[in-house]
């Protein structure tokens, strides 16, 4: 086990990169996501929806060089953890996050978008109850600690939808559940978004899995050969509805399609719909014992 | 390419007659941030808007403002958030101020047609997520109201130049773009289901 001579210090060096690191990924979107988005662009024919590609590669080009978040709607921060049971800041990091957030909405800025439930009070820090949300995962043999970073906006979270189905239902039943979600919901979501499946037991399980399979890479493919066909089969599909850019019709709809899953109860399958919209701001960090980190996500970046 | 269209402040009943959905527009002029709250405290709670909007223009957003030292604000990003949550306001909203042109995001449903085709208005659509670019046609803001709303809620007075591109997605004539694409992915959508569903009966 590592050992940190002055915790103090430590706190404050690893608060300073992940304000600094949140705050970036608000402002440039990370390498796949761009590819893909050139990529998008590069194919399309429909004149109205070229023109909208176009709109957002100017967008991106303008925030990178005036150095401001690329949308204005920067989200409720949320940080999907998986630490080393041994790293030297495991305790600290929820105050660690908690406070970077408070910075990077300083510093960013971001838009303030933490509402106190019930209370219906905008706390103007982007903190608050159970906000920045944390997802924890455990490597037991580890210490170093891979944090990754979502910006969740209001458009992208709207159509998120959970379901349990029987099993009577199979997955021709969840394909029409990503189908439903995605042809009413997602024209509002900003498209071409990227699709997160989850395939599981129960709502919350599926819920969870949905989410996290929208911070892998665009274009990743699931393990198991039936679920990575699943993947390319609804990626397709969507696509040959043709939502395009906005919802304005074009030869995309979505970046791709990602399908996270468990084992499940033989009497239910738990499906659930998160999407990321095409500003996908996400990024990963993987912070070593000794606090030096790696950018994952982004290529050449300098915090 | 044709020559840019451009609406100017205040908007006459005869600059949006011609408009069709899908048109391309831009917007020069005053354009005033309005979302959940303002429309429900206009309609709801019947409060009286601060703003007059008689020929005028609203943008469905709640923007990054940044206050410099002297008091004066700047704005930093500014995009679209989804329009059909203000669905259920809207009509009466347009009937209320008088306002022209609403700006956002997505669609809009049926009761917000009838109001464009009753008082001659129309809604078009800024691309989401493009933020700076917005920003960049903000050239000064003139005014904030009801600041009490937070940032994002709070009635920001714009003045902008040639802001855009909003493509009309509702029209003078009650057509709804959105609505008629939606209507076209939900025919299109069985005969690509049942491609896929007969690849994916994994349960045996």
């Amino acid at each position: 086990m590592t050992d940190i001579a002055n915790k103090d210090a430590a706190v404050a060096q690893l608060t300073d990169v992940m304000w600094k690191f949140t705050s970036y990924i608000g402002k440039r979107l990370p390498t796949d996501v761009t590819h893909k988005l050139h990529d998008l662009r590069s194919k399309e024919t429909n004149p109205l929806a070229k023109e909208i590609y176009q709109s957002m590669k100017d967008n991106q080009e303008a925030a990178d060089k005036l150095n401001r978040p690329s949308c204005q709607d920067t989200g409720v921060i949320q940080y999907f953890i998986t630490a080393g049971a041994r790293f030297p800041l495991l305790g600290e990091l929820e105050d660690i996050l908690s406070n970077a957030t408070k910075e990077a909405t300083k510093q960013g800025p971001l838009r303030h978008n933490a509402v106190e439930t019930f209370d219906e009070k905008n706390t103007g820090t982007n903190t608050g109850s159970k906000i920045p949300w944390l997802d924890w995962e455990i490597d037991p043999k580890g210490d170093d600690c891979i944090i990754d970073v979502y910006m969740a906006g209001g458009g992208c979270t709207l159509p998120g939808a959970a379901k349990v189905l029987m099993p009577g239902e199979g997955y021709e039943g969840v394909a029409e559940f990503v189908f439903d979600v995605i042809t009413q919901r997602g024209v509002n979501a900003c498209p071409p978004m990227l699709v997160g499946v989850g395939v599981s037991t129960s709502a919350e399980t599926a819920a969870r899995l949905s989410k996290k399979a929208i911070l892998r890479p665009v274009d990743s493919r699931h393990p198991n050969a039936n679920a990575a066909r699943m993947e390319e089969l609804l990626e397709e599909g969507l696509n040959e509805i043709g939502l395009g850019p906005q919802g304005l019709t074009g030869n995309a709809s979505v970046m791709g399609v990602n399908i996270e899953s468990s084992a499940r109860h033989p009497s239910t399958i738990g499906v659930a719909v998160s999407t990321g919209c095409w500003a996908h701001r996400r990024g990963r960090i993987r912070i070593k014992p000794d606090l030096s980190y790696e950018i994952i996500s982004h290529q050449g970046v300098e915090l | 390419m044709s020559a840019k269209k451009i609406l100017t402040t205040p908007i006459k009943d005869e600059d949006l007659e011609a408009l069709n959905i899908g048109d391309v527009v831009y917007l020069t002029g005053h354009l005033v941030t309005c979302r959940d709250v303002a429309h429900r405290r206009l309609i709801e709670l019947g409060r009286e808007l601060p703003v007059d909007l008689k020929g005028g223009a609203i943008f469905h957003a709640g923007p990054i403002v940044k206050q410099n030292d002297d008091g004066s604000y700047e704005m930093v990003s500014i995009g679209p958030t989804t329009s059909m949550r203000m669905e259920k306001f809207e009509k009466e909203f347009i009937k209320q101020t008088g306002v022209k042109l609403v700006v956002g995001k997505g669609g809009m449903g049926d009761e917000t047609a009838a109001g464009c085709v009753e008082n001659k208005a129309v809604h078009a659509i800024f691309p989401g997520g493009c933020a700076v670019l917005a920003a960049t046609k903000v050239e000064k803001i003139e005014g904030a109201h009801w600041k009490d709303l937070g940032m994002p809620e709070t009635l920001w007075v714009n003045k902008v130049n040639e802001f855009g591109p909003l493509i009309i997605s509702i029209d003078t004539k009650g057509r709804n773009l959105i609505e008629e694409n939606k209507a076209r992915f939900r025919e299109k959508k069985r005969p690509v289901l049942d491609k896929i569903n007969a690849q994916v009966r994994f349960i045996k």
